[in-house]
This record gives C-alpha cells, sequence and structure tokens, in this order.
C-alpha cells in the first residue's frame, strides 16, 4: 500500500519513489490494520563494524544522487559553520539614512541591503545556521517520539500497538501546516516553541517505519534464544532490537530534517518565526512585505530561496541514498 | 458481507478521527494556557468587569466538561465564534472564501494528476534515458522547492518583470466588464500563476509515484505476454501497464491534498488569492484566535473525508482489498 507520508514531514515521501521497485515503503497505510508486516530482516544483526561502514558509504558515494548530496552537503556545513565566522551579522545595526536601503549587490555589500539597510549576504549567513538549528532540533524531538513509539508498538504489540498505530494514524492525516500554523500562533513566537511544534508534528511516519522494522527482529531466533536464556524485556529492546533499528531511524532522520527545513521556513514566511532570530523564512517573510519582490530588489528575496532549496536538496538526497543503502526493503532493488 | 463490513469499519474510523479532531481542537484552544481572554486579559488595559464579561461571553466561567459540551453543541449548530477583526460569525465568512480556494485548488489538483501520470508514464517507458533521468532530477529540486518561494519568484519572472499575468488578488480592481466572458478571463488570468505555482511544486510526487509504479507493472510476466501477442509498444504501455499501476496513483491522489491544503495557504498569501489560505494568513498576523481555530478544523475534516473517499475509491479499484 502507498502511503508515503505526506502529512508528516515533506522529505519522507520521497522514500522508495526514485529506483524501479515497489514505490513508497511506509508499511500499512492510516487505513489498513496494523497488521504484522513481512519484512526482509536486516542481513547483518547487531553490530556490522566496520565492513558495514565501508558497504554503506560505498552505496552512498556509487550513487549519482548520493554523489550529489554529499557535495551539497559539505558546502551547506562549510556555509555554516565558516560563514558566520568570518561575516558576523547584527541585526540591530540598522541604516539610519534612506539612501541605504534595498541597495542592489555592490563591493561593498556583496548581496545589497534589506529594507533596513541591513547586509543581506551577512543576514544570509545568519539565517543558515537559524533554519538548521530549527531542523536539526525539531527533527530530533520527531525521531525521539517517532522511535520511542515505534518500537514500544512493535515490541510489545497487542492493544500497546492498537492504541499507539490509531494515534499514529490520526496524526499521519491530520494536515501538518494549518496544525503547526494553528500550534505556533497560540503558544507564541520563540525558536523553542517553533522547534517544539515541527517536532511533535513530524513523528508518525517514522513510528511506522520504525514499528514494522521491530515487529520483523522480535520474531527473529536470536531474540526468541536470548528470551529464553532469561533476558528481560527492556535489556532485549535495549540491547537487540534498537542497535538494529538504528540504522534505519538514522536515514530516516536525515530525510526528515529537509522537511522540518521547510516547515520552518514556511511558519516564518508566514510571520510566525521568532522575530529576533531571522531564519530564512524570516528573511522572505520581510522581504515580501517589504514589497520587494514588486521593486524588483532580487538581491534580497533570491538568496533565502536558493539557501533553503540547496540544504533541503542535500539532506534529501544524501537519506535517500543512506535509505537504499541502510533500509532493508530497499537494499539491492536499485 | 466484506464488502459491507470494510464500509463499516471506514465509516467508524471516520466517525472516531472526527470527533478527534473536533475533540484536539477543544482542547488545544479551550483548555490549555494561552486562551485568548488570557491573551486579552495580559494587556492589563481591561477592567476586572471587562475580563467578567468576556469570560462570560466566551462561556469560560463553566466547567471544563460543560464547556465541552457547549462547544459540542455549538458546532453541530454550526457557530465557530466569532472573528475577532471582522466581528462578524465566523461560520458566514467561510462560506465565499472556501469557495474562491475551492476554484483555485480543482484546477491545480487536476493538472497536476494529469500532467504528473503523463510526464511520469513517459519516463518509465524510457527507464535509464536522458528524458528519465532529467525527468526525475527536475522532481527532485521541485519537491525540494518551497512553494511560497516558488510563488514569489514566479511573480516576480512571469509579473513584475515581464508584466505577463496579474499577481494580486482574483479580479483587477475597479474593472469595468463589458460581458461576463471578460470578467472570466480576467479571473482566469489571476488564476494562471498561483495554478502554475502549485503545479510545480506538488507535480514531483505524482511524476516519481506514476514512474515508479509503471516500471513496476513492466516487469510483471504479462507484459511480456502482451509483447509475444504481437501487440503494439503504445497499446502495451498505456493500455496495460498503466491501467495496472492505478492504484499507487490514486492512492496519492488523495494524499496530494495534505500538501495541496498547505500550498493553498502559502499561494494564497503569495498572491493575495481571496481563499481560506489568505485568510488564515490575516488571521495569524491579527492573531484572530477564532478563525484560526475554524480554518484549522475546515482543513482537517477536508482532509479526513478526501481520505475516506479514496478509501472506498481504493476498494472500488482493487478487487484484493474488496475480498479481503
Amino acid at each position: 500500500m502507498v502511503r508515503p507520508s505526506i502529512s508528516s514531514g515533506l522529505a519522507g515521501g520521497l522514500r522508495g519513489l526514485l529506483r524501479g521497485g515497489t514505490p513508497g515503503s511506509v508499511p500499512g497505510g492510516p487505513g489498513g490494520l496494523p497488521g504484522p508486516d513481512p519484512v526482509p530482516a536486516l542481513a547483518v544483526p547487531v553490530d556490522g563494524g566496520e565492513g558495514e561502514l565501508l558497504r554503506v558509504w560505498r552505496c552512498v558515494s556509487s550513487d549519482r544522487l548520493g554523489q550529489a548530496g554529499l557535495v551539497l552537503f559539505v558546502l551547506v556545513v562549510l556555509m555554516t559553520v565558516a560563514g558566520p565566522l568570518a561575516f558576523g551579522f547584527n541585526a540591530a545595526v540598522v541604516s539610519s539614512s534612506p539612501a541605504g536601503l534595498l541597495r542592489p549587490p555592490s563591493l561593498q555589500h556583496w548581496l545589497g541591503t534589506d529594507e533596513l539597510g541591513r547586509d543581506v549576504f551577512r543576514e544570509f549567513l545568519s539565517g543558515a545556521h537559524v533554519s538548521l538549528i530549527v531542523g536539526l532540533a525539531a527533527t530530533a524531538i520527531s525521531m525521539v517520539l517517532g522511535a520511542g513509539i515505534g518500537t514500544v508498538a512493535g515490541f510489545y504489540g497487542r492493544w500497546a500497538d492498537t492504541v499507539l498505530m490509531r494515534i499514529t494514524d490520526f496524526f499521519l492525516v491530520l494536515p501538518q501546516l494549518p496544525l503547526v500554523i494553528a500550534l505556533a500562533a497560540f503558544f507564541g513566537q520563540n525558536l523553542g516553541i517553533i522547534i517544539l511544534v515541527i517536532g511533535m508534528t513530524g513523528w508518525p511516519a517514522t513510528a511506522r517505519i520504525v514499528r514494522s522494522q521491530t515487529l520483523s527482529l522480535r520474531e527473529r531466533q536470536f531474540v526468541t534464544r536470548v528470551r529464553s536464556l532469561g533476558a528481560s524485556n527492556l535489556r532485549i529492546l535495549r540491547v537487540h532490537i534498537l542497535p538494529n533499528v538504528m540504522p534505519l531511524i538514522f536515514a530516516n532522520t536525515v530525510l526528515v530534517i529537509g522537511g522540518a527545513i521547510l516547515a520552518e521556513a514556511t511558519l516564518s514566511f508566514l510571520g510566525l518565526g521568532d522575530p529576533v532570530q531571522i531564519s530564512w523564512g524570516t528573511m522572505l517573510h520581510f522581504a515580501f512585505e517589504s514589497g520587494a519582490i514588486g521593486r524588483g530588489a532580487w538581491w534580497y528575496f533570491i538568496p533565502p530561496g536558493v539557501g533553503i532549496v540547496v540544504v533541503v536538496l542535500a539532506f534529501t538526497l544524501t537519506g535517500h541514498s543512506l535509505d537504499q543503502a541502510l533500509n532493508p526493503r530497499l537494499r539491492g532493488s536499485r | 458481507m466484506s464488502r459491507l463490513r470494510y464500509l463499516a469499519r471506514k465509516i467508524v474510523w471516520l466517525a472516531v478521527t472526527l470527533y478527534g479532531v473536533v475533540t484536539f481542537n477543544f482542547v488545544l484552544f479551550h483548555l490549555l494556557p494561552g486562551n485568548p481572554v488570557r491573551l486579552l486579559a495580559r494587556s492589563g488595559h481591561l477592567t476586572p468587569q471587562a475580563v467578567a464579561d468576556i469570560t462570560r461571553v466566551y462561556g469560560l466561567n463553566h466547567p471544563p466538561l460543560e464547556q465541552y459540551l457547549i462547544y459540542l453543541r455549538g458546532l453541530l449548530h454550526g457557530q465557530l465564534g466569532i472573528s475577532y477583526t471582522y466581528r462578524t460569525p465566523v461560520s458566514q465568512m467561510l462560506g465565499q472564501y472556501l469557495g474562491n480556494t475551492i476554484l483555485l485548488l480543482a484546477g491545480a489538483t487536476i493538472l497536476t494528476i494529469a500532467g504528473g501520470v503523463l510526464l511520469g508514464v513517459v519516463a518509465a517507458s524510457r527507464r535509464g534515458g536522458g528524458y528519465d533521468s532529467a525527468t526525475v532530477t527536475a522532481s527532485v529540486i521541485g519537491w525540494s522547492l518551497p512553494t511560497f518561494w516558488t510563488g514569489l519568484i514566479l511573480a516576480f519572472m512571469l509579473g513584475v518583470w515581464l508584466h505577463a499575468f496579474p499577481i494580486f488578488g482574483s479580479q483587477t480592481p475597479n474593472a469595468a466588464y463589458t460581458s461576463e466572458l471578460q470578467r472570466i478571463a480576467d479571473i482566469g488570468s489571476h488564476l494562471f500563476l498561483p495554478t502554475l505555482t502549485l503545479v510545480i511544486v506538488n507535480i514531483a510526487q505524482f511524476v516519481l509515484v506514476a514512474r515508479a509504479s509503471v516500471i513496476e507493472v513492466l516487469a510483471d510476466d504479462f507484459m511480456l505476454t502482451a509483447t509475444a501477442k504481437g501487440l503494439l509498444p503504445r497499446r502495451i504501455l498505456w493500455r496495460h501497464a498503466v491501467r495496472n499501476a492505478m492504484l499507487p496513483i490514486v492512492t496519492s491522489s488523495a494524499l496530494l491534498i495534505g500538501l495541496v491544503v498547505s500550498g493553498a495557504i502559502e499561494v494564497e498569501t503569495v498572491f493575495s488569492w481571496p481563499g481560506m489560505g489568505l485568510l488564515v494568513y490575516n488571521a495569524v498576523l491579527n492573531r484572530d484566535y477564532p478563525v484560526i481555530e475554524a480554518a484549522f478544523l475546515v482543513f482537517a475534516i477536508v482532509v479526513l473525508l478526501v481520505n475516506f473517499a479514496s478509501d472506498l475509491l481504493y476498494q472500488a479499484l482493487d478487487p484484493r482489498v474488496r475480498e479481503a
């Protein structure tokens, strides 16, 4: 059943679509009963060690889309880490003379100035930081929730599974953007709340994927064996299940980051961003509100958008490639 | 029998989720800290008398359970509260805006699905070729485009730069139309850019789903049989492969509604198209909570209903689901 996770994290929906095989790999759609999914189990249980790492690296670096993703990824890291160090930005320093407002690029201001006379290039570099922090932190919340709910539902089964999967299905069908807007409008405009809101709405797809993998692991022989040796549920989860689900969670994390960054940009563009911490979305909000489009101030609204596209592409392509290498459902069926 | 049971299960699930959305809405907007009256009172300009009055008007002096029942009763009577900025009942405002949004979304969705399937099927039939990789690359980039930014760029290029299309509103202000046809043409030209934006950002999903599912069907044994029978390649592709690949395409059409709803909010904001999305944007700027709340409810219910419809369609199309 094809249920790419659109309502919960945009990038998640790409998984599995770029190759030729079964489209979509989120097992058991919102409509279906949460029955056991026949998942081919991981070939290498527990510690894959260096060989496994090497295999993943070879897989990612031989994939054309993966290569593109890695290059963009390095570019993004350089830009966000080195950029603000070399070119500091102070949002409070504004131009006092009208002659300095919305100026086109010059030697002094490489990407011109904004409607308050601030340097767009420096603003762009510092905005990268905010966008990435929100994307990463929100994804961390989504992953903890999704992985936690997924493993508990898959491992304990029965009523825990039914209840948790019904809740997951409920959040899977809720439209994410209106929900996020409502939450952000209600709880206020600061970075912490935005992170929380995006994180709390981005987990359902991950929960489903992790659950199906846990389900298949639970039935594997090595789990039965350690259980008969007297291992407790908690120990089995910690030592035998989690390490095996981890690669999948990791690949999924990288995919979800792109969606979280897009969600932050959209929220900020709609005027729900943190007014103090200027992100790319916030820049675009002010560009739009100050009429930069009608005045043809392309240097103001093109860079933040290109930045968003490059970052989202970097994470999506890398994540997709990692997914191919790590997800047993997709592996080997390019 | 099994068919009825499937239907019954879907209806029960729809009822449960609808109830869940309504309750979620109530808890979120009426019970959690940060409710509108507290926000109003926080400004410090209200007298205690005024606070008491507002509390009574909104029924906040009742215990939570009673508030919940009052809220449910109000919803059943179509009461969605009174807008802070427009001072009119929200339910009356929604009708007009909803109509404009449907006008925009219907066209954009049909174009997205038709165009996406066409591009995807052609890419699948030329798998591995230049056209195929170009389509996949373009789709991945399209996937990464923020909807609102795509709208801004199109508005800049085609609207501000080339003056080819209007970028504001749904009609030319103060226009004197000589005929109804002229009015429709005017609305059509205003629809062009928002529609184009939605198609560009949403089409990737369809291209990729259509391509992947056709490729999968093409690998099946019966395709070999069809070729062996001497059928024309074009006929094999469109009559045999595409028909069997329709299921995933139908499912993702229903899922598109989630994207489309989000896209509507962004695109209507950029082009000031007077629909639900613009209403939400203005409500956000003015912190008009009853409108935000109602809009979320409407969006959620629409998405739930479309999902329900797709489940039924899925059952009608797939004999395996029908018999299961």
